[in-house]
């Protein structure tokens, strides 16, 4: 999988686009399986005795290995786009490390137990390190700190302390449907359980444990629309997504007294995420405080642990990184093309660049929410859910969020397309061109995706159907 | 025949051969001997550990005197294990050696080198061995003056002292565990371990305790736990590459082989844990040099004193499964025994060969390393996540095995400072990853070379090892249960022959 070919470009990202079309082709061909309700599983090793390294399919993961392999494919095509136009160093690192990653991130996915889920976990917190330090500046070593402190020191202090006292207190640590801590330990142990969890995935964001997201923005843009956006931030919420419904059980946690702080916890997330991402002028940064405050909605939907929080958490995973790289995408091309990275250099950019930001413009209206595009169906299903669970101030709680979306997204297009550039205004456009091809045609393919998902919102629904089943008949 | 004197010969070969390099004195012909003597120890001590696994424990009689008359050898699944990771690195480590050596020890002493290398083995492999209580402390005296001139040997000023230092810490060390064996001795008229066991007088005589005292604090100075460590460092830092990568890998190991098996199965582990609360006392000392060595590993500027500081911590790991005593405890401890054995032997090596390469070990002038010398610092980094215990690495095995025994007695905040403390790995490990492969070349770095393929392959094969017992613990992990579970059971008592 890992491209040696050091010497010829050409050939490396040959092979980097062959293995992206493979590997979601073979994802693709598995799709048809987890529909049909087979959960075919495979054995690797068996590391301590009853614990093996093992892979199951299951809806939940096969939607999450879809996504990351196919936005790795078009992330892939942008890549080489982006890298080249560039000019950046250390190409052949970037790849091998990129491919390491996904498939890291496959093994998060598809991973059949829990402590084969901490392995790849690690493994994707390793493999990405190389990529957020990757420009070796005073600066990115700072980030890429950041970025493996909190990473790591809070997998290893927490997420490991909750694995192996699952395991001392359930004795497995398979996912199955329904829970394994079910009736298995009283109520005080999986309330700390439940917070270990919580904070121990540091990729969730969870305030206060976000701040290695802005941090890992001093990468190349490829990095942080795919990992950054898909495939790192995912794991983490899918873990948590992962854990409510398989190793707690969607029943039992609703039956956790006191639970309800993670709510709370992942409401103020999202508030206040919003709320910084308006006053960051740095593109990505803003891009990467929104991440936080969208991931604590898929957070909330775990933890409302319902039918439609399930769901609404699960297709929130997958509009989000179509709508999120989408943005990132747009972010690199502007950085490519016209070297900006702060807001208020893009006035009148839109006359310059006009295909990035109508797609700057389609994956922001995603983001927030505002039909017929992707994004509102998910929020739609997590309304419901609060509704459902009878929290208004969390409804509340949603709406508001949006419209903080609306506030610190909306202007970037607006000014790019209505404001007069600075300065000269004949001069300085005039010297701007579109992005390289093949970024176009990457951001292109994402943004309609953002439009296309909405038609096929009901397929994923019966995707991840089963996944809310126990949590629907129990009267969720 | 030779089947039959395998127990023996385990010892006697490296013990013959040493003072063969003497009489021999051409360097070359010495080293050849030394490397064919050290695969042979090797050899044999797998096949004693495949006896061991597949047919019981093996007693061997030393000259035809029966215990507890003579010197009575015992093999059981713990020493097997033992042996194999001491005579596995020593061969291992004596493959690596001969270009490290010549840089490092002047060509009219190298036969006395690999003289007292094969002494040193001779006299850890004895300690894992031997089923006698004065034979052990033969034994501990034979490979403890070896090490002093093995560091010694080290070219620089500093390992003159440094050795003084270990000396001297060394025979106090001893001398209290001589004084252990003595009242031991007085108190049961038997030497041999077995014999003694049975014959220890149950309700916890003054006399016994007191040696027990002894021999605890002798036994943890030579295991270097927390706070008597200080000879550690500077003997690590000092010593030639070789005698590093060695000490690391076996030394410390066999020490706490000996705590276990006093503890164990001499005591019993009623008497030790039950009866005197040792094991309250060990925790603490564990967990504290956890984080006190972690934390001075991160302010050292030498590699090799930043691992030898690191090997303090990691010593901790191993007492606080010991002191757990449970199954899962004890099987953590004894595991993580071999685990970093193997990973601080394979650091220690890459060491060396950023050593012979670079001309020095200190971190600041190691800018850029990663890109002149790639496979070495991959080594040293793979290495590096072992000792964090990244899952995927045979140090997360340790760690998984000692954090489930933590949270078996409910001791939740044992479990947390265990995690906390890995972190501080972490720290010191990425100081050094950072400097290699973020920065560009500069000073050393850049007219390093990759290291030889003499140094560079067995570096590699031993981090390969610690990646493949990360995964595959049947060998490692299953070993130390069945090593813990005999040891609990008290199976010394009931050996069959």
């Amino acid at each position: 999988m890992v491209a040696l070919l050091r010497r010829s470009p050409n050939v490396r990202e040959t092979v980097t686009l062959a293995a992206g079309a493979g590997t979601f082709l073979t994802a693709l061909s598995l799709l048809g399986d987890v529909m049909a309700g087979i959960r075919p599983t495979f054995t690797l090793v068996e590391v301590f005795p009853g614990l093996p390294v093992q892979f199951t399919l299951e809806p939940l993961g096969m939607m999450f290995a879809l996504i990351a392999s196919g936005l790795w494919l078009v992330t892939s095509v942008y890549a080489i786009g982006y890298m080249r136009g560039h000019g950046e160093e250390n190409q052949t690192r970037f790849y091998a490390c990129f491919a390491l990653s996904i498939s890291a991130a496959m093994g998060v996915a598809l991973a059949g137990n829990m402590l084969t889920l901490f392995i790849f976990y690690e493994i994707l917190t390793l493999s990405t390190y190389p990529l957020v330090s990757h420009h070796g500046t005073p600066a990115a070593k700072k980030g890429a700190r950041t970025y493996l402190g909190v990473l790591m020191g809070t997998s290893v202090a927490f997420l490991l302390l909750a694995v192996a006292w699952t395991w001392v207190v359930a004795g497995t640590l398979d996912f199955r449907e329904g829970g394994i801590l079910a009736g298995q330990a009283g109520g005080g142990t999986l309330l700390v359980l439940l917070g270990l969890y919580a904070f121990g995935t540091g990729k969730a964001a969870l305030m206060p444990f976000h701040r290695w997201l802005p941090a890992a923005m001093v990468a190349p843009t490829p990095v942080s629309a795919l990992l950054h956006a898909v495939a790192v931030v995912k794991a983490g919420v899918f873990t948590i997504l992962k854990v409510v419904v398989y190793i707690f059980g969607a029943e039992t946690l609703r039956e956790i007294a006191g639970s309800e702080w993670l709510l709370y916890v992942a409401a103020a997330t999202m508030l206040l995420a919003s709320l910084v991402a308006m006053g960051q002028d740095n593109l990505k940064r803003r891009l990467a405080y929104s991440t936080v405050s969208q991931l604590a909605y898929v957070v909330l939907g775990a933890a409302l642990a319902n039918a439609l929080g399930l769901i609404g958490g699960g297709l929130h995973i997958l509009t989000h990184a179509f709508g999120k790289i989408t943005l990132f995408f747009c972010a690199g091309a502007i950085y490519v093309a016209a070297h900006k990275t702060e807001i208020s250099e893009m006035r009148g950019l839109g006359r310059a660049m006009p295909v990035t930001m109508t797609a700057f413009l389609i994956g922001a209206l995603s983001v927030i929410g505002i039909p017929p595009l992707a994004g509102s169906v998910s929020k739609w299903y997590l309304l419901g859910a609060t509704l459902d669970a009878g929290h208004i101030a969390l409804a509340v709680a949603l709406v508001v969020s949006t419209l903080l979306n609306v506030a610190y997204l909306v202007p970037i297009p607006i000014r790019a397309f209505f404001s007069k550039p600075e300065g000269d205004p004949a001069g300085q456009a005039g010297g701007l061109r579109e992005a390289p091809a093949w970024c176009l045609v990457a951001l292109s393919i994402t943004a309609l995706g953002c439009i296309a998902l909405l038609f096929w919102a009901d397929r994923v629904h019966q995707l991840l159907q089963p996944i809310a089943a126990p949590a629907a008949a129990a009267g969720g | 025949m030779i089947e039959h004197n395998l127990p023996a010969l385990q010892v006697v070969i490296p013990l013959v051969a040493a003072p063969l390099c003497v009489v021999i004195r051409n360097a070359r012909a010495v080293y050849g001997m030394t490397f064919v003597v050290a695969w042979l120890t090797f050899a044999c001590a797998v096949a004693l550990f495949i006896r061991v696994a597949d047919s019981g424990d093996i007693v061997y009689a030393m000259g035809g005197w029966v215990a507890p008359w003579g010197i009575e050898y015992r093999v059981d699944q713990l020493s097997g294990f033992v042996l194999v990771l001491v005579a596995g690195m020593g061969a291992v480590v004596a493959t690596w050696a001969p270009r490290g050596l010549a840089a490092e020890v002047a060509p009219s002493k190298r036969h006395l080198f690999w003289a007292l290398y094969l002494l040193c083995l001779s006299g850890l492999l004895g300690i894992a061995i031997t089923g006698d209580l004065f034979n052990v402390f033969v034994f501990l005296e034979i490979s403890a003056l070896s090490s002093y001139g093995l560091i010694a040997l080290g070219g620089r000023r500093k390992a003159l002292p440094a050795a003084f230092r270990y000396l001297i810490m060394g025979t106090i060390g001893a001398t209290f565990i001589l004084i252990g064996i003595g009242l031991m001795y007085m108190m049961t008229g038997t030497l041999n371990m077995a014999d003694m066991a049975t014959r220890l007088p149950v309700d916890g005589h003054r006399t016994v305790l007191v040696a027990f005292a002894f021999l605890t604090v002798g036994i943890s100075l030579k295991a270097a736990l927390f706070p008597l460590h200080a000879w550690l460092p500077d003997a690590y830092a000092y010593a030639p590459s070789t005698v590093s990568a060695l000490l690391a890998a076996t030394a410390t190991k066999v020490s706490v082989y000996i705590l276990l098996r006093f503890f164990l199965s001499v005591f019993g582990a009623d008497f030790a844990f039950g009866g005197m609360g040792v094991g309250q006392i060990l925790m603490v000392l564990a967990v504290v040099g956890m984080f006190v060595a972690s934390a001075a590993a991160i302010f050292q500027g030498n590699l090799k004193r930043m691992l030898a500081y690191s090997s303090v911590a990691q010593i901790g790991y191993m007492v606080l499964g010991i002191s757990l005593a449970s199954t899962a405890g004890l099987t953590g401890g004894i595991v993580h025994l071999f685990n970093h054995g193997l990973i601080k032997g394979g650091m220690f090596m890459a060491t060396g060969c950023i050593l012979l390469r670079a001309g020095s070990v200190e971190r600041d002038e190691l800018a850029g390393i990663g890109k002149t010398m790639p496979w070495t610092m991959m080594a040293w980094t793979l290495g590096g996540l072992g000792l964090i215990g990244v899952p995927g690495t045979a140090g997360f095995v340790s760690k998984w095995y000692l954090l489930q025994a933590a949270l078996e007695q409910g001791h939740v905040w044992l479990a947390v400072l265990l995690l906390l403390s890995s972190l501080l790995a972490v720290a010191y490990v990425w100081r050094v990853v950072e400097q290699a492969y973020f920065k560009k070349p500069a000073g050393i770095g850049v007219g390093a070379r990759e290291a030889p393929l003499s140094m560079l392959l067995p570096t590699l094969v031993v981090i390969g090892l610690t990646l493949f017992f990360g995964f595959w613990t049947d060998f490692p992990a299953g070993a130390a249960g069945a090593a813990a579970e005999s040891l609990l059971g008290g199976a010394l008592m009931g050996g069959t022959s």
